[in-house]
């Protein structure tokens, strides 16, 4: 315990003299920027136009807080458990932003920590650390998604290359990543499952080409790549081929937690209540003003409430050792269409002034908002559909027959 | 704060099960309806519940209890809500003596807790009144100051097991209009004394309620329960302390409903195949199981509070009311559908669930009530 508390200390001071000013949340609710602003996502083509970011992405580096719980040979940290709890509850008290975020520390590193070749590690999760390297994810095809195991990118063995051709979809940030982690079928004759490899290819490889895709919400985080006679050296596949089925799975629970995960973390004053406030008022009783709007803000409150909750009861299980109850099944259902009730209240909240898309009228926010309800319909698409995670639970949980 | 049950509260909680799986299944239920049974539950069984402490859990140790907390005792109402058990822990413990507990005198809570603590001592709380839907404090039920104590009158309804009870416990107004928080006291009362009737009221869930009716009944001072005028605020408390004890056994009847459903779709065929493989059900299925685990978080959530003395006790209670209502509703309606015709017919089971679950939402504030509660409290 002492050691432990000499640890929060010197963690607490050093934080608070290293940190720059603007890589801490702003302590007035309502003022942070979007997540995106002021994060360093790394790689090879990161501009850094405030240059605390990347002050602040090297600092952490360098002690290896970028990835905390990873071996030190690796970049990380080497910090136990009880210490990166420490760092983090110390970072969120200084209101400090993390230093380095990406697909490089959630998902890929994760994967190769388990099951990459020593190699693999050494070069890749030094270059993630120091956030050298941004990563995009090639799973879903055209005719490839919620069934994603009947992806047809064929990669055939050419001497000590394996030829790529085929074409990903809904690549995040394809055209700002270095490198992609992908599923290719390199056996057409088997079992659908059991002919896909997982690999990893570098995006400057000749025969790769990217196109960005316009969203309902009019941003562009995804895009099209397409694949042509790629050579990928033989040493770049991770968990043996053929065996890509299992790293897919393994990789969609990093990414199934993430995004629940980052539902629970916004612990903020109620958002709605600030915006009904402003644009719907309240009656002579001090209750808001539109009956329907305040029943259907609390019900979403409530739910919100009921979800932090079951996060809580699974972490504390976890805690005291035990498995991922079947709670745990539901977060990535349950927060994403939560998500998507809330951006879809907040637009009757704003009433008419959330009819903005761009020009005179609307303010920053009225057209975030906006904005904000189109982009949280792909939330139960992404990482695995609402009905597909229904299905999975069907199944894994309540045991219903095929 | 704890939401996951420590090993004591597991082995607690295994032994409740036992108990109610081999002493209470739904048919016992049946047959205390079908044998028209006065109390609708039975006394021996409760003597046996009074001998594993259950009467006990939340009576303080100075009173006979065993000073424990209500995640212990969400353990056994959970359990009891997953076979329907009928014996009155709601209206005896939760109602009854929290209401001694939280609003009576050194001497009321030495007399009545150890006798309930022991099982010897039925009680109900007499506080409702027609008309006054979830309000609590609505009561028009008149006590009136007199030289050697107070004379009562008025009608209480929906009495819960008031025709059982030994002593009941009957909220009067001294003074104030009939919404007032203010003016409100509690007495104790024998269902025996002159000017006291009482009528049976048997409820869709072939449970027990009484009509106590009031004509100018005399009651010494000594009946008066704690202070006077004051029971408003004691009442509100004990109402939200029943309120996450009836949401702990709405999570078993869930859990009880469910389990009965889920059973059907396996092995019920059509068309040739098990019911359960089709998707439209499968996903109506995972809907209630989704529900049933928001339930349980929030009712860990709301007892945990209790226990902690957390100033977010009643905001918690109102998410797991509202929260239970809605879920139970959910599993009951679902249940009887998925059953199709059988579940339409009084020889399966699953009405007796369906009808409890709606007599547990419609008892303490249904989901827009709590909604409604919830928004005021955090100041919206």
């Amino acid at each position: 315990m002492g050691e432990l508390e000499e640890f929060r200390k010197e963690t607490e001071a050093w934080l608070d003299a290293n940190c720059p000013p603007s890589m801490r949340w702003s302590e007035t609710p309502g003022t942070n920027p979007a997540l995106n602003d002021d994060l360093a996502w790394g790689g090879r083509k990161a501009t850094y136009p405030n240059p605390e970011v990347k002050q602040w992405l090297d600092l952490m580096a360098e002690k290896g807080w970028t990835a905390p719980t990873w071996p030190q040979a690796y970049g990380g940290g080497g910090l136990s458990k009880a210490e990166a709890k420490i760092l983090s509850e110390e970072m969120r008290r200084l209101r400090i932003k993390p230093p380095l975020v990406g697909f490089g520390l959630t998902m890929i590193g994760p994967l190769l920590l388990e099951y990459g070749s020593e190699e693999q590690k050494l070069r890749f999760l030094n270059e993630v650390c120091r956030g050298e390297i941004r990563w995009c994810q090639g799973y879903s095809e055209p005719d490839a998604g919620s069934d994603l195991a009947s992806l047809r990118t064929r990669a055939i063995l050419d001497g000590d290359e394996w030829v790529v051709n085929g074409q990903k979809v809904w690549t995040s940030y394809a055209d700002l990543s270095d490198w992609m982690f992908c599923l290719v079928r390199t056996d057409p004759d088997v079992r659908k499952q059991e002919g896909i490899t997982f690999l990893l290819f570098d995006m400057e490889s000749p025969g790769v080409s990217v196109k960005p895709i316009e969203l309902i919400s009019g941003y562009s985080p995804f895009c099209e790549t397409f694949l042509e006679d790629v050579r990928v050296p033989k040493d770049q596949v991770v968990g043996g081929v053929n065996n890509g089925w299992t790293m897919a799975k393994a990789l969609l629970g990093h990414e199934r937690s993430m995004i629940s995960e980052a539902f629970h973390e916004r612990e903020e004053s109620n958002q709605l209540v600030d915006l009904a406030d402003k644009y719907i008022g309240r009656d002579v009783h001090g209750r808001l003003a539109d009956a329907t709007i305040r029943d259907r803000i609390a019900q979403l409150t409530m739910n919100k409430a009921c979800l932090d909750l079951t996060l809580r009861r699974s972490k504390e299980a976890a805690k005291q050792g035990q498995q991922p109850g079947p709670e745990s099944s539901i977060f990535k259902y349950y927060a994403t269409e939560l998500n998507k009730d809330r951006t879809a209240l907040a637009l009757n909240v704003l009433g008419p002034q959330a009819l903005g898309w761009e020009g005179d009228g609307f303010d920053a926010a009225e057209l975030q908002a906006t904005r904000s309800w189109l982009r949280a319909r792909g939330n139960s698409i992404e990482g695995g559909t609402s009905e597909v995670q229904l299905n999975i639970i069907a199944k894994r949980v309540l045991g219903l027959p095929d | 704060m704890a939401l996951v049950l420590n090993e004591d509260q597991q082995l607690f909680k295994n032994t409740a099960a036992d108990f109610v799986k081999r002493e209470s299944p739904v048919s016992r239920l049946r047959r205390l309806r079908d044998s028209g049974d006065q109390d609708g539950f039975s006394r021996e069984l409760w003597g046996r519940m009074a001998e594993l402490g259950w009467q006990s859990i939340i009576i303080p140790e100075a009173y006979g209890g065993l000073g424990m907390g209500y995640l212990d005792l969400a353990c056994v109402l959970e359990e009891c809500g997953r076979n329907l058990v009928p014996e009155p822990l709601i209206s005896t413990l939760l109602l009854g003596a929290n209401a001694v507990l939280l609003g009576g005198s050194e001497e009321q809570k030495s007399e009545i807790l150890p006798r309930v603590a022991e099982g010897s001592m039925l009680l109900a709380l007499a506080y409702h009144e027609r008309g006054a839907r979830y309000d609590c404090c609505r009561c028009e039920t008149r006590a009136e100051r007199g030289e050697n104590g107070y004379t009562l009158q008025g009608e209480k309804v929906l009495v819960f097991d008031g025709m059982a009870a030994d002593k009941l416990l009957v909220s009067a107004r001294e003074s104030g209009a009939a919404n007032d928080r203010n003016g409100i006291s509690l007495f104790l009362l024998d269902p025996n004394a002159a000017g006291v009737e009482l009528s049976a009221q048997s409820t869709v869930d072939t449970r027990k309620a009484a009509v106590l009716r009031l004509s100018g009944v005399e009651v010494p001072a000594a009946a008066l329960l704690g202070s006077s005028g004051e029971a408003g605020t004691v009442l509100s408390e004990v109402i939200d302390r029943a309120t996450a004890g009836l949401c702990a056994e709405m999570l078993g009847s869930m859990q009880g409903a469910s389990a009965m459903t889920l059973d059907y779709l396996k092995t019920r065929e059509q068309f040739g195949v098990k019911i359960g493989s089709f998707q439209a059900l499968k996903h109506r299925a995972v809907q209630m199981f989704v529900e049933l685990e928001l339930s349980r978080s929030a009712v860990l959530g709301a007892c945990d509070a209790i226990d902690q003395g957390s100033e977010k006790t009643a905001e918690l209670i109102s998410v797991a009311k509202a929260r239970c209502s809605d879920a139970a509703v959910l599993i009951a309606h679902e249940g009887i559908q998925m059953h199709g015709g059988i579940g339409m017919t009084d020889e399966h089971d699953i009405g007796f669930y369906a009808k409890r679950a709606r007599a547990c939402e419609l008892t303490f504030g249904d989901a827009a009530y709590h909604r409604d509660r919830y928004a005021r409290l955090q100041g919206f």
